[in-house]
Parts: structure tokens; sequence; C-alpha cells
């Protein structure tokens, strides 16, 4: 029985952050994109929650993590909202296309 | 002294009435016609006669009524008062100067009665009412020399009064320059005065002598007094004042050498001649002198002076006059001479003589004036007496006024001229305090007196007597009873003015009007005389005797040339000497020496400075101008070429970096999102391997 420990959850906490980031950064579809920024978020919370369980202050980490979730809920619907926006105006939600703000 | 509210009154109805008049007069007179302009301006000085009249009766026996209204100018310890005072001297000059005005006022409601300007000349007469009033009451010098001022302004006015004709306004500018030549001199005179009575200059800081200054008439004596022995240039400060004062005497009283003006001013209306240039204004010096006589009679110099000019001019004058053919001319140079025997009057320290004549010629003058102004309307406006004859006979009332104005003004024992005449002659005789013998005065005077005879009677045959001639195709006519009344009143009074002067020869008392004046002239009866008072009568009779005598002899002589107008005797007697005639006929070439000396000497001064002001200094100003032009040229180039350069640069610097720099906001998200990381790694890897921040 292979013995669950911080470095565990730590490795796991910064895979999905990579794949978050690698989500963030490759991909074009917006929806994709706020799917990557929503993995990095909780790649962020699990390390809280890891940190709080083995090292520090359960109370306070699990107060963050709750936050984080509501957090991440009210970004997700000012994301969508955004995107739906994007999609009125372009009939499309390729962020490679709505670049109308360049210099 | 006593205190009164009323006197500021005198000068101010005038006033009133000429701001009326004037700032009103034109719309006025279109509504309500003439007679609303007649009842503001000519009601007006009738009041202020009215109120002098009711100070004179209030005024205590030997002193003087004061009425202070505000204080003026307070400049240290020199305190000047807008105040007025009334003393015997100037009581006498407000009731004649306001009675003689009014009743010439009177006159100029027929005389001006077809002129557009009436309202204009009725507002000059108030104001020269108002400035003259304002000379004589004046409680002190600053003051007088306002009024001085302004009554050589109304002249100015009222001799250009029809200005669109040429000649007026040339004598209107003529008479205003001379006086002001005059004016400076009272001004060097009252400045001297205040420097040598007020203090000192001392370690740079004035001084004020005993702490005690002051211009008014009242304190002036006693300082005047302490100043005596004050020397200015070597010279007893006192003649200098006194001679300075004299000069602006000369200049106002027409008294050689400034006397070219006053013929000239006889281009104004006659009721202007009449009461301005006759009755009045020119009299202001000789009331200045006798004013300041306490100042005189520190001086032999200065009185000297007075004396000697005022002589002079009598007899110059006098010679002029009996040439002349224009009536007015006549008229104006009569005057010219009389107030030189005013003056002489005044300088030989007979002060009230002096004064007295001033009284009785204000009344002989004014009325011979305006007979003058009413034959001349008669006449269709000519002036020239060889063209008049016979008016005796359609104008009896004129004639007889000038008649007796004549009899007045050629000293005749039965009016008034007589008994001042006579006066000043005797105190000439009389006079022991001059730097040159008395009789040599009273001779002067006493030739001017035959021709003074001479030529007045000459005038009254010439325009009265003879056969009748006929104006426009018929007969003179008679004026209307505004102007008759007018002339009537001032003969009576040149008549009235006789009982106050008789001689104390004839009655055992001395004359009212010596004793009157007597508190004002206390200051002349130190002065030296040849005979003691009550002495010297037997002269006094001779001399009298002698000046009957040589009226009457200038009264025969007339007769025998011009009485009929049938005599060839004058062009005769003129045609034997030339030269002579036409010497004395174009007035001693007096105004043609004045013109290439002092006007042409004036003009090429001018010219000079106008060359100097053209050429040199707008030269230096032009100069001036185009170092200015070089400098902000430079200026220019530098605030171009450097400053906007730089500006322009760092402008274009900023332009050309913006458009390198634009590629960058490529608008892409995944852009920024890869910036943001990248970022973010640098950070990183700068705080933890270079920095070191976690250590």
């Amino acid at each position: 029985m292979i013995h669950v420990g911080l470095q565990h959850f730590l490795v796991v906490a910064a895979l999905l952050f990579c794949l978050g980031l690698t989500c963030v950064l490759v991909r074009r579809n917006a929806v994709a994109i706020l799917i990557g920024i929503e993995l990095i978020l909780n790649a962020a919370g699990l390390n809280l929650i890891a940190f709080a369980r083995f090292g520090g202050d359960l109370l306070s980490g699990t107060v963050f993590v709750v936050f984080l979730i509501v957090l991440a809920a009210a970004e997700a619907v000012v994301g969508l909202a955004l995107i739906i926006a994007v999609h009125r105006r372009l009939r499309d939600i390729d962020l490679e296309r709505s670049d109308e703000l360049r210099g | 002294m006593l205190e009164t509210n009323l006197l500021w009154l005198i000068p101010g109805l005038p006033l009133l009435g000429a701001v009326l008049s004037g700032l009103l007069g034109k719309p006025l007179q279109r509504r309500f016609g003439k007679k609303a302009i007649s009842a503001v301006s000519v009601l007006l000085p009738w009041a202020s006669f009215g109120v002098a009249a009711w100070c004179f009766i209030q005024l205590p026996e030997g002193g003087s009524l004061h009425d202070r209204l505000w204080t003026w100018i307070a400049i240290g310890p020199l305190e000047v008062d807008l105040a007025f005072a009334m003393d015997p001297l100037s009581a006498m000059m407000a009731l004649a100067v306001s009675l003689v005005g009014s009743l010439i006022h009177v006159y100029s409601i027929g005389y001006m009665a077809d002129d557009e300007g009436y309202w204009r000349y009725f507002s000059f007469l108030n104001l020269f009412m108002f400035s003259m009033l304002l000379l004589v009451l004046g409680d002190n010098l600053l003051l007088m020399f306002v009024g001085w001022e302004g009554v050589g302004l109304c002249s100015y006015l009222l001799i250009g009064f029809w200005y669109r004709d040429l000649v007026n306004a040339r004598a209107g500018m003529k008479a205003f320059v001379v006086n002001r030549i005059g004016d400076f001199g009272f001004l060097v005179g009252l400045l001297l005065l205040f420097w040598s009575l007020g203090g000192e200059w001392m370690d740079g800081a004035y001084r004020v002598n005993g702490g005690a200054f002051s211009l008014n008439f009242r304190d002036l004596p006693d300082l005047v007094a302490a100043a005596a022995d004050k020397q200015l240039w070597g010279v007893p400060v006192l003649t200098l004042a006194g001679i300075f004062l004299f000069i602006g005497a000369c200049g106002k009283s027409a008294q050689i050498p400034l006397y070219v003006w006053l013929p000239d001013a006889m281009a104004g209306p006659t009721p202007v001649s009449a009461l301005i240039h006759a009755a009045t204004m020119v009299t202001a010096g000789v009331y200045m002198v006798a004013r300041m006589n306490f100042l005189y009679v520190h001086s032999p110099t200065a009185m000297t002076v007075v004396a000697l000019v005022g002589a002079v001019t009598a007899l110059f004058a006098a010679t002029i006059g009996v040439f002349q053919y224009d009536i007015k001319k006549v008229l104006a140079y009569s005057t010219v001479s009389q107030l030189g025997y005013m003056f002489i009057g005044v300088g030989v320290g007979a002060f009230w003589a002096g004064s007295y004549h001033l009284l009785t010629h204000a009344f002989f003058k004014a009325c011979l004036f305006l007979c003058a102004g009413s034959v001349i309307m008669a006449m269709h406006h000519e002036q020239d007496m060889r063209k008049m004859g016979g008016l005796g006979k359609t104008m009896p009332i004129t004639r007889w006024t000038y008649w007796y104005a004549c009899v007045a003004i050629s000293g005749f024992p039965i009016a008034s001229g007589f008994f001042s005449k006579d006066e000043i002659l005797f105190q000439a005789y009389n006079a022991g305090s001059l730097m040159v013998p008395g009789w040599i005065i009273w001779l002067l005077g006493f030739v001017a007196a035959g021709l003074t005879a001479f030529y007045m009677w000459r005038s009254y045959f010439m325009t009265f007597t003879g056969p009748a001639v006929s104006v426009g195709g018929h007969e003179p006519q008679e004026q209307r009873p505004v102007i008759t009344v007018v002339l009537g009143a001032l003969a009576v009074g040149a008549f009235a003015m006789s009982f106050i002067g008789i001689p104390a020869l004839w009655l055992d008392s001395p004359p009212q009007l010596e004793h009157f004046l007597a508190p004002v002239f206390s200051a002349a009866e130190g002065l030296e005389r040849v005979f003691a008072p009550g002495a010297g009568h037997g002269v006094e009779w001779g001399l009298m005797g002698a000046s009957i005598g040589i009226a009457l002899l200038g009264l025969a002589f007339a007769w025998w040339l011009y009485r009929g107008r049938k005599s060839e005797l004058p062009a005769r007697l003129m045609a034997a000497m030339p030269r002579a005639h036409k010497l004395v006929y174009n007035k001693y070439y007096v105004d043609e020496i004045y013109d290439t000396t002092a006007v042409r000497g004036f003009l090429g001064l001018s010219r000079l400075s106008g060359w100097f002001d053209s050429k040199v200094i707008d030269g230096l100003v032009n100069l001036c101008g185009a170092a200015a032009r070089g400098f902000a040229w430079i200026d220019g180039a530098i605030d171009r070429y450097a400053v906007d350069g730089a500006v322009n640069g760092l402008a274009w610097l900023v332009t050309r970096a913006g458009g390198k720099l634009r590629r960058v906001q490529t608008g892409r998200l995944t852009t920024y999102l890869a910036g943001l990381v990248a970022g973010v790694l640098i950070f990183v890897i700068l705080t933890r391997f270079l920095l070191d921040v976690y250590a």
C-alpha cells in the first residue's frame, strides 16, 4: 500500500496546472481556454487543501478553497457571458480571429 | 472778522447759471425760445448782486466777512481752504463786478437777440462772472489764481465767440497766449512768495519758519513783513515777487509790453468788450496789486516799476488812440491808457485812488462801450467812424450817455472820472517813496489826460455830429429800451460814483471811499510823501486846475478839428507830417515788431525743435526700434530652430517609436496570455536566481 503524502498531491496539482496552462496557451476555442483556466484554479485549490491537510491550519485552507470554488463559478459566469457576446458579434468563438483590438 | 455762510453764493449763482445754460441751453432754446435762457442767465447774476449787496450791508466797520467751505489742499503745514472773504476792497469789487456785469447781461438780451449761439454766449458770460467773483472774493492767493485763469479762459472763449471767422479765432488765440505769458509771471511770483515765506530747504528737508504758513490774505501781511530782508541772487525777494506778480498783472491788464492783445480782443461781441475788456477782467491786475499792497510797500523798486510802466502805457496808448478810426479800437486803446492810470495809482502807493479809478472806469467805460455797441447795431455792424456822423439826432439817449461818459473819462468835475483821475495825478506828484521823482510820473499822466480828452471828444464829434448818414436807405434808429435803460443806468452810476470820492480839499472829511478802504491799505500809511497829510493844498488846487485846463484844451482841439465834421484841417495836418502819422496810425508797428521778433523767433525755435525732434529724437527712437527688431529676429530664430526643433524632434521620436512598438499589440488573447506566462517565468527566474529573495 502506497502511502499518499504531500508530494503526491503537489505532483498531481503541478500536472493539473501544466495541463491547464497548456490548454490555455495552445487552444483557440474560447470555451477550451476557460476550461484551462478552471484547471489552473483547481490546481491552486488542490495545493491549498493539501498544505492545509499536511502542514497548517486546516480551517483557513478549507475556507480559501471554498472561496476559490465560488470565485471559479463567478468567473465562469462572466467568462461565458463574454464568450456569448463575442459569439453574437463574430458568429465564432475562435480567439485567433477576434483580434480587433490590435495596435 | 465775521463768519457767514452766504459769500459762496455770490460766485456760486453765476456758476449755476453757466452750468444750466451750458448743459441744457441748446434744448431749452429750441423748446422755449431765448426767453428761457435769459430768465436763467440774467436773473442769476442779479441774484448774485443781491447777495453781494446783502453781505455788504452786514460788513462790520473796518472788518471782514469770512466764509469757509472746506479744506481744499493740505500739504504738511500748508493748508489752503476753499474759502471766501469779503473785506472793504473785495466788497467794492464784488459790488461793481456783479452790478456792471448784471447790467451788461441785460444789455446782451438786446444785443445778441438775433444770434444762434445765444445760450452759448450767456453760458460763457455767466462763467466769466463766476471766475471774476472767485478772483475777487477768494480768500487766498491760490483761489485768486484759479479765478485769474478762469477769466482768461472766458475771455478767450468770448473773443472767439464768432469762431467761424478766422480773424476772431486768431484774436482769441492771441489774447490767450499773451495772457499765458503774464500768467507765467504771476505763477513765478506766487512760487517765489511760497518759497520765501513758508520756510527754507535745509539739509534736504523743508523747514517751516516758526510753524506758521499760510496763503491767506489775512495772514500774508505779517509773513511778508517777516521776509522783508530776505534776498535771492542779491535782490530782495519781495521785489522779485512783486515784479513777477506785476508781469502777471501786465498780461491781464494790458500794460506795456503785453498790451497787444486787448485791441484785437475787440473782435468779440461788444457787450463782452464792455464787461470783460473794459470794466472788470482787465482791472484784475490792478485789483491784485492793490490786494498785495502790503508786499509792494516793502519794495520801492517794484512800486517804481509799476508806476512807470503804468505812466508810460497811459501816454503810449493815448497817442495810438488819437489816430484810430474804428470806434471800438479807440475805446480799446483808451482802456489800456486808463488802466495805466490805475497802475500809476497803485504804483505810487495811493492804492485807494487806483481802486477808485477802477470803480469809476468800470461805469463810464462800460457805458462808452455799450453806446458804441448801440451805434454799431444802428449802423448795421459798421465800426469805422469815418462812415458815421449825425447820429446824435436820431439816437438821443445813446448820444447823451456817450456824451456824459466822455465828460467822465476826460476829467471834468461834474463826473466821477475827474475825482479819481485827479486824485491819482496828485498822489503821483506827491509820491516820495519811488526811485524817480513823482513829478515825472505826474507829467506823463498829465499829457496822457490831454490826449484822452482829445481822442474821446474826437470820437464823440465824429460819431454824433455833422451831416446825418443813412444806412441801407434809412436813418439809423435808436435802440430798444432793454439797451437804452442800461446805458442810462451806467451813466447814472458814473455820476453817482462821484460822491464817494470827493476830495478832502472840497470837504472837511477825507473821501468816503478812502475811509472805507483804509483798513485794507493800512500798510500804505507809512509811505513817504512829499507833502505831509493836510499840507500841499495850494499845489493840489494848482494841479486840479491844470488837469481841467488840459482837458478843456483837448476838448477845444477836438471841437476845432472835428465838430460838425466840416473842417479840412485833420487831413491837412496828417499830410503835413506823413511819417509821424503813419508811425502812430500803425500803432508804432509794435505788432509787426512782435511778429518779427517774438512770434517769428518762437516759430523758428519751434521749427528748430521740430527738426531736432524729427531728425535726432526720432532717429534715436528708430534706432532703438531697429535694435529691438534685430534682437527680436535673433530671439525668433532661436525659438523657431532650437526650441521648436527640440519639441518637434521629441514628437517625431515618439511617433516613430510608437510605430515600431504597436506591433506588440496583436489583439489576440493567446499572445497576451503567452506574454503573461513568459513574464511570470522571467519574474520567477529573476527573483529565484538573481535576487535571491527566498533565501
